[in-house]
């Protein structure tokens, strides 16, 4: 079971990028949480510069872009 | 460049929908067919670009540049020039900005990054290029590039550190000077579905304020005669400048929205220095803004940050009118 976390602030693409990781662990039947966390103080906790961000189980997995399935499946195995 | 698209809509307009040259409705019409088309194009080609551009660019490493070397005053043409080829996100500014203060930058530096980021950007540059010609977009977004440094240097000046946030100080006081993600190395093929996808959400996302704004910019290029503005804001006025860009500050819209409609401004006879400043202000400083960057600064901080930037843009704005 992974914890998948969302980094952003709620603009366009961090939904598009909530919306690519939950089709993606829907569609491959990936048992994850899945997790937004909007607010800036704990998504600079990560140690980023852009958003949106990815992290899986505490890691910084992708950043500064909306991920495709390829990349989301690769950052979850 | 763009004959074949003058000659397509003239043949479309007058050919096909066989309306009378020189009306003022096929006039509007003709206008709207050939400035979407042209923007459109345009826009694909310099989000590609800049979307190559990006991929390559290494954020992690330039803030790491930044912190660890002194650069005597070249750090503000760093920090400014990478707030231009960043793609202007909201969303993105302020974890930018807290990233530059946790890595020890000066708060200068940081604002030369924040000021220039929604300034120029890849809308703004496809629309301008599109609009005024590459002359005058390469002196907007040289002088979006200087106004950026001038600004920040001016607000780094102040010692504004204690109007932060008390969180954001508390990083300040904390900087680390080095982060690390190691990325994995893409080709420029497996790049590339990502660099359109992103060039196509761009596109998308801005494609309705183009149409309204093209819209609303070729019924007054059809209607509104020649001269028209000059009586009201002309290069004599030297009130001209700064009153229209403290109308542009509450003013909302991206560069889509507001630069077809400028374009008609100064056809009509607004000075181009004028319309620059109006657009700056209006892409620049916003209300959504500044409740954007509530979250790291304090009020205070908001109305100096403004203020200094606005100052900057009427300045600008009077040496354009001079120059151009």
């Amino acid at each position: 079971m992974k914890t998948i976390k969302i980094l952003g602030t709620g603009c366009a693409k961090c939904k598009a990028t909530e919306q690519a990781i939950r089709n993606a662990i829907a569609k491959n039947n990936i048992e994850a949480t899945v997790e937004k966390v909007e607010d800036i103080q704990q998504i600079m906790e990560y140690n980023i510069l852009s958003t949106p961000a990815v992290v899986v189980d505490e890691v910084v997995k992708i950043k500064g872009k909306v991920p495709s399935e390829v990349e989301i499946l690769e950052a979850l195995s | 460049m763009f004959d074949w698209l003058k000659n397509f809509s003239d043949w479309l307009i007058y050919s096909v929908f066989n309306m009378a040259q020189g009306a003022k409705l096929s006039d509007a019409l003709n206008f709207f067919v050939y400035d979407t088309i042209k923007i459109l194009i345009l826009l694909f080609l310099i989000t590609t670009v800049m979307g190559v551009v990006n991929s390559y660019f290494p954020v992690d490493k330039i803030r790491n540049y930044l912190s660890r070397n002194k650069l005597f005053g070249l750090e503000y043409l760093f920090a400014s020039t990478f707030g231009a080829i960043t793609p202007f996100c909201s969303c993105s500014s302020v974890p930018l900005f807290i990233g530059f203060v946790k890595g020890g930058i000066p708060l200068g530096v940081t604002f030369a990054f924040l000021i220039t980021s929604p300034l120029v950007n890849e809308v703004a540059i496809a629309m301008f290029v599109g609009m005024f010609g590459v002359k005058a977009t390469l002196i907007y977004v040289s002088s979006g590039i200087l106004l950026g440094m001038i600004g920040g240097f001016i607000l780094g000046k102040l010692k504004l550190e204690k109007y932060l946030s008390p969180w954001v100080q508390g990083i300040l006081n904390n900087a680390i000077k080095e982060s690390t993600l190691e990325e994995k190395k893409l080709t420029f093929s497996e790049r590339l579905p990502t660099i359109f996808k992103e060039a196509y959400s761009i596109i998308k996302g801005v494609f309705l304020y183009i149409i309204v704004g093209i819209g609303i910019g070729a019924m007054m290029h059809g209607f509104i005669p020649t001269g028209f503005f000059e009586v009201y804001i002309s290069k004599e006025n030297p009130l001209a400048v700064p009153i229209s860009v403290i109308l542009g500050i509450p003013m909302y819209s991206n560069a889509a929205g507001v630069l077809p409609i400028i374009q008609v401004f100064v056809q009509k006879g607004i000075p181009i220095g004028t319309a620059i400043a109006f657009m700056m202000s209006v892409v620049g400083l916003s209300i959504p803004e500044a409740t954007m960057l509530k979250k790291i600064m304090t009020w205070k901080l908001i109305a100096i940050f403004f203020g200094v930037v606005t100052i900057c843009i009427i300045f600008s704005g009077y040496i354009f009118n001079l120059i151009l």
